[in-house]
């Protein structure tokens, strides 16, 4: 057990603490978050799963390394599939399984009502669903569905309208999750008047508020202009205003793959490693910058569209780079939790503490290999958010190589890593194939070195996203690293790998689930050790919510006011597209 | 509240290297004189981009000053107007300001190993100038997915000696 290496003469831990180990598995104790978390894991994976086959088939098919499976038109069938079920469904439910956890955990109380809570889960199934279908209806020439829209989905490409109905359904789902999470703290805090909200609560209310800021712009370009316009309502819409609308969600989205990563970075990870978060008032002052601050930031999406003045992309530009920060403090927080849990385990030497960490407990690999892969996209990033060095990438393949180390590993190993630990409390049962668990971690980080690398310097080279050929009629590819058949090899080469390690991770998930109860001891606990700063001594203006909004809500209207409003001024149809079905 | 010393280096450190990446960018935009793609092309009209007064039928036309040139690209799915079936050809040693529109859909005009790269969005016109020294031949990726045929949509642009450069047949 991990935290029975804490240093016992700590003089900050509580008796309660020695004896709360809860050997009760969490879902006993809270029967109706466990459910929902179970449920939303089930489909959080399920996704993954889909999304990684889809995955391979496009690696292989992009790089000619084999194409028998799909033609190039159905490329952006499957691009688009891999596109919305991993970065909004694996991600999304993942976020709300593991953020109804939370919740019930650190409040120690559990959901309010199993209907409500099972409500908002099977609207957020049901939209999910009606997405998958329209989509995957493309390949499928019967059926009238079609959603080669890629999960950008700019008009005027249009969807089918089931696409659009099931985005707009499945939002509102979240919406629901989000209010059942706040509701439980309102009950909470009747109880407790004075006290500090407890920290993994704080980090799902800080998000929980970011997403509903968020999610306007999105619901709005749906609800408002897409959905009518695929259903022949109205006839054109305006391009520029609605992508300007997909940017202003499609920025803080980031955040919602990052934030559950984070959450365990900062909660679970220092258990893990056998010791305890350096400090909960700055794991707060991180949860509240990214609350004010990672909404007006979505023009860093659109350096390289006309019709925006370059004033604007400046003041976005100018907030992505502070939105560094929480990142930066996030790096040494983590950091630093690290090693004390490595000294704790009696970790000796400048850097040979490192040997101590618990490298073959998968829960504890894979966050940090996640977190180390997470500092090598932070500095391609830089690159992206620079708005002169961004249009030598812009839209390149620099770009997914970038975002698979983000989402696709910061985000992505850690759910898997933290799955390892979590999915046994909300099961009651041992991890299964515990082997194979032990080397995901390690198949995956090594996967995605290859095959982030090589679409980096392929983007160098010029190399386009999203498009389903190899190479070019009128001229080829200059690489400035390495070679262009090389660069495929690589990226085919870890396409393998990470499907290797994305089946790899289902199969553990799925024994586990299909196992019975009580055979074997459980291995975990949900217990957290208290931080080495506790928060009674921060600033109580850090838990004031309503404070937090209005900063963030006046620094959206500073950021997208005038833009929207001149997008607008001209009426919001125009300049007018109509719609081009795919 | 208690901030250990060693946060509050990297916090001060953390800040100060932000505020290089800012000064960087700016000296980028402000002293290099780097153009970003910005509202400067004005609207267009979103289908038939050419009935606009700030926008003239697609081709290459003589710039302002001497050894300046326009060149008009239509975008649509999935060719390059001109560039696709004709390449597109300017002198060496010269300026060049793309004014590029859309007549469908967004579109992406990347030139192959450049920084020119701007997307074009329909009722938009989006302008990069550039200044090409040597003659050298470019490929032209629209970068931005526009359909089923997107892997389909290239071109090309060459820089050719200002001797094989004919002004009065090449430029309108
Ligand atoms: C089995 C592992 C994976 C493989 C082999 C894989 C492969 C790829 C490839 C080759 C592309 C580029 C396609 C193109 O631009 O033409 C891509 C795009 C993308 N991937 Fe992955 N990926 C994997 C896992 C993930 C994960 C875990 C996530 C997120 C959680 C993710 C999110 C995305 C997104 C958002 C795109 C962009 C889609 C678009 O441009 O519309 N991928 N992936
Ligand atoms: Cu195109």
């Amino acid at each position: 057990m991990a935290h029975a290496h804490d240093d016992p003469t700590s003089e900050n831990r509580a008796q309660s603490e020695l004896t709360a180990g809860n050997r009760v598995a969490f879902v006993d104790q809270y029967p109706t978050a466990a459910r929902v978390t179970r449920l939303c894991f089930g489909v959080s994976f399920t996704a993954l799963l889909i999304g990684a086959v889809l995955g391979i088939v496009q690696a292989l098919h992009r790089t000619n390394v084999f194409r028998g499976v799909i033609s190039s038109v159905d490329y952006y069938t499957v691009l688009t599939g891999h596109g919305v079920l991993l970065a909004l469904f694996f991600t999304i439910f993942f976020l709300s399984g593991v953020f109804s956890w939370g919740v019930a955990r650190s409040l120690d109380r559990d959901l309010l009502s199993r209907r409500f809570s099972l409500f908002w889960f099977g609207l957020q199934l049901a939209g999910a669903t009606a997405v998958a279908l329209a989509i995957f209806g493309g390949f499928v020439g019967e059926i009238p569905f079609e959603a080669d829209v890629l999960y950008t989905f700019y008009a005027p490409l249009q969807a089918h309208p089931l696409f659009y109905a099931g985005l707009a359904a499945w939002l509102v789902g979240t919406w629901l999750a989000g209010a059942d999470w706040i509701r439980l703290y309102v009950r909470w805090r009747r109880d407790n008047g004075g006290e500090r909200i407890p920290l993994q609560t704080f980090m799902v209310l800080t998000t929980t508020l970011m997403w509903y800021i968020a999610t306007l712009g999105v619901a709005v370009e749906v609800l408002v202009f897409l959905l009518p316009l695929s259903l022949g309502l109205i006839d054109s819409v305006d391009p520029l205003l609605t992508r300007t609308l997909f940017w202003y969600f499609g920025h803080p989205v980031v955040y919602f793959w990052l934030m559950p990563a984070y959450f365990a970075w900062y909660t679970i990870l220092p258990k893990l490693a056998g010791g305890r978060l350096f400090s909960d008032p700055l794991a707060r002052v991180v949860f509240v910058l990214f609350l004010i601050l990672s909404t007006p930031v979505g023009f860093h999406h659109q350096y390289a569209d006309p019709g925006i003045a370059e004033g604007f992309k400046f003041v976005a530009m100018t907030n992505t780079m502070f939105l560094l920060l929480p990142s930066f403090l996030t790096a040494f927080t983590a950091v630093a939790s690290i090693e004390y849990g490595a000294r704790q385990r009696g970790g000796k030497g400048y850097l040979r503490w490192m040997t101590a960490l618990p490298w073959s407990n998968p829960a504890f690999a894979g966050c940090a290999l996640a977190g180390l892969m997470f500092a090598a996209g932070g500095f391609s990033g830089i690159v992206n958010a620079g708005m002169n060095i961004n249009s030598l990438i812009h839209n390149t393949l620099w770009v997914p190589g970038h975002f698979h180390l983000t989402v696709g590993t910061a985000s992505a190993l850690t759910m898997m890593a933290i799955s390892y630990w979590l999915y046994p409390q909300v099961t009651g049962k041992r991890l299964q194939f515990y082997g194979l668990a032990q080397i995901q971690p390690y198949v995956w980080f090594i996967g995605m070195a290859l095959m982030s690398n090589a679409m980096h310097r392929a983007g160098l080279a010029g190399v386009p996203r999203r498009t389903a050929e190899p190479q070019y009629q009128q001229f080829s590819f200059e690489a400035v690293f390495g070679s262009v058949p090389e660069m495929r090899l690589q990226i085919a080469a870890g396409a393998l790998l990470l499907t290797i390690g994305a089946l790899l991770f289902v199969t553990v998930m799925a024994g586990t689930w299909l196992a019975e109860r009580g055979r074997g001891r459980l291995r975990v606990d949900s217990h957290l050790p208290e931080p080495i700063s506790g928060v009674s001594d921060s600033p109580r203006v850090l838990d004031n919510m309503k404070l937090w909004v209005v900063v963030a809500v006046v620094l959206v209207a500073i950021a997208y006011g005038f833009p929207i409003y001149s997008m607008l001024a001209d009426g919001a149809f125009n300049p007018a597209a109509p719609p081009v079905p795919v | 509240m208690h901030v250990h010393r060693f946060e509050r280096i990297w916090l001060v450190g953390s800040l100060l290297l932000i505020a290089l990446f800012v000064a960087t960018v700016t000296y980028g935009a402000v002293g290099a004189g780097y153009g970003m793609v910005d509202a400067e092309g004005g609207q267009v009209d979103g289908t038939d981009p050419t009935a606009s007064e700030n926008v003239r039928e697609p081709g290459v036309y003589n710039g302002s000053e001497d050894g300046h040139y326009d060149v008009y690209v239509e975008t649509q799915r999935f060719l390059f107007v001109p560039g696709t079936n004709e390449p597109i050809r300017v002198p060496a040693n010269s300026t060049v300001t793309f004014h590029v529109t859309s007549s469908d859909v967004l579109h992406g005009f990347e030139v192959v190993g450049t920084n020119i790269n701007t997307m074009t969005v329909p009722g938009q016109k989006a302008t990069v100038t550039a200044e090409f020294d040597e003659p050298a031949e470019y490929g032209i990726v629209c970068n931005e997915y526009c359909g089923s045929g997107h892997h389909t949509m290239e071109g090309s642009l060459q820089v050719v000696p200002p001797s094989e450069f004919n002004e009065t047949s090449e430029v309108q």
